[in-house]
């Protein structure tokens, strides 16, 4: 989130769009519900009509995998209409930049687009610039070259005709809707976005959450009180689990994993420390040297020096892609010994399910750590398994549950708060913490010994204490980071061992340990920060600055600088988040993005302090697949793209062999959840209440296919992929329509993905189902839009 | 006995009885008399829910070492003492039959789960991960017909940590990269 759970009731207007908080962010909805109170209007944008839905002012349906073109339009609307910020658009975003004359787009591919290696070389996407290595620009948007005007003529295609013809959304509806958003556009008015994995679970998922960005920059409504793009996570430390990078891209705090052309320190910090020519630019990624530094001297402590790069050697260096995707592929061929399973269970949660549990047999040794017993934990006597054939030593560790051990976690808005340890784990159970300390211990002791390559465990720096549970205190001071010598920074003194007050003073000589930059501020000299318990809330905002601590430095809302004027006024005096004080020559209210004065005066930086060039992009030339998003139809679609030529996004992560029948899978399967489960089960599906409440796993469809399907309320019926069947109640409402796509009447099937084999309520797995192709950047699977049948009667009918 | 319409209401009624006078601020006879509270004794901490991200506050009050009751934290500022059916069960997570007390084991084609001591499972599985990122460490590859140091495991997966605390997450990574592992996933990506 770029904001927060209570910041929401300052919203004028909110659009939930692959989102249903009213389900599966329940109490979120007290501050959805207040903006309404306030006046605000709430729009649900889904192809079923929830209880979001129900609460909400206007609604629009959607087909699954259609939000560019929804987006697209809103766009052109707002372009052709004139309902920009302007102030905002010029100074904050790079709409006035011009791009390089070699950039073009033609029959749905940006230029550079290499058809062998499906992928886009992205020299034609740079920016114009001087030779001063200034970018050059055109604050009329007047230039036929400028990001401004490239974005109209990109989405004057996207009339409204053409995008309800896309999205089967009803037209009046659409119309209704946008004008009602994009009225946000004045300085006095905000509206927010959010999203969750309807938006992400796509082949086009970063390009969706793009686009509701590039709509917000063209609104101004990023950066302020109400506004903002909203992931609702969805579960309680996902926001913290990747902000610690259990991921194979990324260090903790965003840093890059190194690749194999990373050939020593240098080499990596070259490559991934940013640069800019512009002196305006704060450039925040510039200290990366800093912040890995840190994080080299916390993994190897005094065994990192200078002289030996810090361990760098020891950091293992990735040569590809090795997203949970391709993991899951290289466990099908054979690939790996061993898997190691921390509270996840992936032959329900990922994509293509039965065959990641065939994966599973060709393991050596797999250890899951839980509270219960997993369809993954017995994957060996899963329905159609023999025992006798899986060679698999399975080892289950019962885990702590959340109230039995103590430490953080990070919520959507990024504040980290502490949980107390009520009880001690139940039966022989062991917070997961103790176990990787019983790990690291013991392969100590064994590395010690011999081994390959021992360094990285033998100089591991692992000093958590020698009782039953590590010493959790000691590893979130460490997270925070501490000096390791007696030094000074920017004129201030710190003794060694001293905690770091704020990761502006982390360094890159070796100092300082920080095992996440991003949490430095966490716990300080003044204590841990993320127990406090302050209601205080000066401004009235609902920030409530004294309650835990929310990254960065306490910052409740991201990129708020550009929330004011050139002045530094707030563009909205009724809700503001910072203003400068002339007098006393500092910014009041939030955190400010960086404390540099406003634009108008010498010193001041531009607001988006994390791109190198300091401006929001419109216009993105990171991406995989192209600078501004573009519709191009799901992998499994029923229709073709009626947009150009190209029917799928040309970078998806698609296997060669994959293959899709539209004629035999005629409808649009998606997947969802209840209020009542919660992801793949097994803390729901355990619990007696919440089984009383939702006994079976469930399949939804319209009124239309069940008469044609002969299908009634209660009847079991069959769903089909080209991945597999699965069996689920049926559940006939009015919520699914039918879409007219195309002049072609297109039927949904809703399934609830909470279900497995194993535990106190059983059912098939929705994941049987769903296809395991990948977005072009991240590679999310696109569990939210696949083809299937139904037919009436179970499996065994 | 079980509770009937009937008697509920009349319970409710003394409680309300007792409010009345306890209200006064005298004590009465009915006071005297009454049974000790239920709440003496509780020890109470703080937590906040394990499921979506919202991030609600509770309370969860334990006598004798068991959780006797949780409920929402009505000084929590986001969630203010409301819960959703999820938070509202989740003392069923800490009082569960279900919930795995043992060290398991399950044997080469083995059907069933042993149970194992934890010195036993953990001297076994760092056995295992020691002999597989031996076997599987590759000190260097060749891409693009170039040699590069690499010092990776390619051996061994590790998946989850959406469930973890933030300091265990950390761990967990320290401990992945000390390994060599790079196939290092969750639940974020999927």
């Amino acid at each position: 989130m770029t904001n927060h759970w209570i910041d929401i009731q300052h919203s004028d207007v909110i659009m939930c769009i692959g989102s249903n908080p009213a389900e599966n962010h329940p109490v979120s909805f007290k501050y959805i519900d207040k903006a309404k109170d306030n006046g605000g209007k709430l729009i649900s944008v889904d192809p079923r009509f929830t209880r979001t839905s129900a609460k909400a002012d206007m609604y629009a349906q959607l087909r699954p995998g259609t939000d560019i073109a929804f987006l697209g339009g809103m766009i052109n609307y707002v372009l052709n209409n004139d309902l920009i910020h302007k102030e905002y658009v010029v100074n904050y975003t790079n709409a006035a930049f011009l791009i390089s004359d070699d950039f073009e787009f033609n029959e749905g591919l940006f230029s550079g687009f290499d058809k062998g290696s499906s992928s886009y070389s992205k020299e034609s996407w740079a920016y114009q610039k001087d030779e001063n290595g200034m970018i050059l620009r055109d604050d009329n948007l007047k230039d036929p070259r400028c990001v401004y005007q490239l974005m109209k003529k990109h989405y004057s295609r996207y009339t409204p005709e053409k995008v309800c013809d896309i999205t089967g959304t009803d037209l009046n509806n659409y119309l209704q809707l946008v004008k009602t958003f994009c009225s946000t556009g004045r300085p006095d008015k905000s509206a927010t976005i959010m999203y969750a994995m309807g938006t992400t679970q796509h082949t086009v998922g970063t390009q969706n959450v793009r686009s509701y960005a590039m709509l917000q920059l063209l609104l101004g409504n990023v950066g302020i009180a109400g506004g903002g793009i909203n992931a609702l996570r969805g579960e309680s430390n996902v926001q913290g689990s990747t902000d610690y990078a259990i991921l194979y891209h990324i260090l903790p705090g965003y840093l890059k994993v190194p690749t194999h052309t990373n050939t020593d320190l240098q080499a990596y910090l070259k490559k991934w420390t940013p640069t800019t020519d512009d002196p305006q630019s704060a450039n925040w990624w510039g200290n990366t040297p800093k912040y890995m530094v840190s994080l080299l001297k916390a993994y190897w402590g005094e065994a990192a020096t200078a002289e030996n790069d810090f361990c760098y050697d020891y950091l293992p260096k990735r040569s590809g892609n090795y997203s949970y995707i391709k993991l899951m592929e290289r466990l099908q061929l054979g690939g790996f010994e061993g898997l190691i399973n921390m509270g996840t269970n992936p032959i329900v949660g990922g994509p293509d399910v039965q065959q990641i549990a065939k994966g599973l047999d060709k393991l050596k040794w797999m250890v899951s750590v839980d509270l219960w017993e997993t369809e993954t934990s017995v994957f060996w006597r899963r329905p159609g398994a023999d025992p006798k054939t899986i060679d698999t030593e399975v080892f289950l560790l019962p885990a702590a549950s959340s109230i039995e051990k103590e430490g953080s976690i990070s919520n959507s808005g990024r504040w980290a708060q502490w949980r107390y340890q009520a009880i001690k784990p139940v039966g022989d159970a062991k917070s997961d913490a103790a176990m990787l300390d019983m790990w690291v211990k013991e392969l100590k002791k064994l590395y010690a010994e011999d081994g390959v390559f021992p360094g990285p465990i033998t100089d591991l720096a692992w000093d958590y204490g020698h009782e039953e549970e590590p010493d959790i205190d000691k590893v979130a001071r460490e997270c925070n980071g501490f000096f390791t010598r007696d030094t000074e920074v920017k004129g201030k003194r710190f003794k060694k061992g001293e905690q770091v007050p704020s990761f502006a003073y982390l360094k890159d000589d070796g100092s300082t340990v920080s095992g996440n930059w991003l949490y430095c501020g966490s716990y300080t000299e003044k204590g841990n920060m993320m127990k406090r318990r302050g209601l205080e809330d000066p401004g009235g905002m609902g920030a409530y600055h004294n309650w835990s601590w929310c990254w960065p430095v306490n910052r409740r809302i991201l990129y708020n600088r550009a929330s004011v004027d050139l002045d530094g006024k707030s563009f909205n005096q009724q809700k503001p988040v910072i203003s400068w004080n002339r007098a006393t020559r500092k910014w009041e209210g939030d955190v400010p993005d960086g404390g540099w004065p406003p634009m108008n005066e010498p010193g001041t930086k531009s607001p988006f302090i994390m791109i190198p060039e300091g401006y929001g992009r419109l216009f993105a030339a990171g991406l995989a697949d192209g600078p501004f998003p573009e519709h191009y139809e799901p992998v499994e679609s029923p229709v073709d793209n009626c947009m150009t030529a190209q029917q799928c996004n040309p970078a998806a992560m698609i296997p060669a062999d994959f293959f899709s029948d539209s004629d035999k899978y005629p409808y649009v399967g998606s997947t969802y959840r209840v209020t009542e489960h919660w992801q793949a089960g097994a803390m729901t599906r355990n619990l007696p209440w919440l089984v009383e409440l939702v006994p079976d796993m469930f399949v939804e469809i319209g009124t239309t296919l069940a008469k044609a399907k002969g299908l009634k309320n209660g009847d079991m019926a069959t769903i089909t992929s080209a991945r597999g069947a699965i069996e689920a109640r049926v559940l006939v409402t009015p919520r699914i329509k039918p879409l007219v796509v195309s002049g072609k009447t297109v039927e949904q099937v809703g399934m609830i993905w909470h279900f497995g084999f194993n535990g106190l309520a059983k059912g098939s797995s929705a994941n049987v189902l769903t296809a395991a192709v990948g977005d072009a950047n991240t590679g999310i699977p696109e569990s939210k839009a696949f083809l299937c049948d139904i037919r009436k009667g179970g499996m065994k009918s | 006995m079980g509770i009937t319409r009937r008697n509920f209401l009349k319970g409710s009624a003394a409680v309300g009885a007792a409010g009345a006078i306890a209200l006064k601020g005298e004590p009465s006879k009915a006071q005297l008399k009454a049974p000790e509270l239920r709440t003496k004794g509780l020890q109470r901490t703080t937590t906040i829910c394990p499921y979506c991200a919202v991030g609600c506050g509770l309370v969860v009050d334990t006598k004798k070492g068991k959780v006797v009751n949780i409920e929402g934290d009505t000084v929590h500022p986001i969630n203010k003492g409301s819960l959703c059916s999820k938070g509202s069960a989740l003392i069923q997570v800490a009082n569960n039959e279900l919930r795995l007390g043992k060290v398991l084991y399950r044997a080469p084609k083995s059907d069933k789960w042993e149970e194992k001591s934890w010195d036993w499972a953990i001297g076994r599985i760092a056995r295992l991960m020691k002999e597989t990122r031996d076997r599987n460490f590759v000190s260097q590859e060749e891409v693009n017909g170039q040699t590069y140091t690499v010092n990776r495991n390619d051996g061994m997966a590790m998946i989850g940590a959406a469930a973890l605390d933030n300091e265990e997450c950390y761990l967990l990574g320290k401990f992945a990269r000390a390994m060599g592992v790079g196939y290092l996933e969750h639940q974020a990506r999927i």
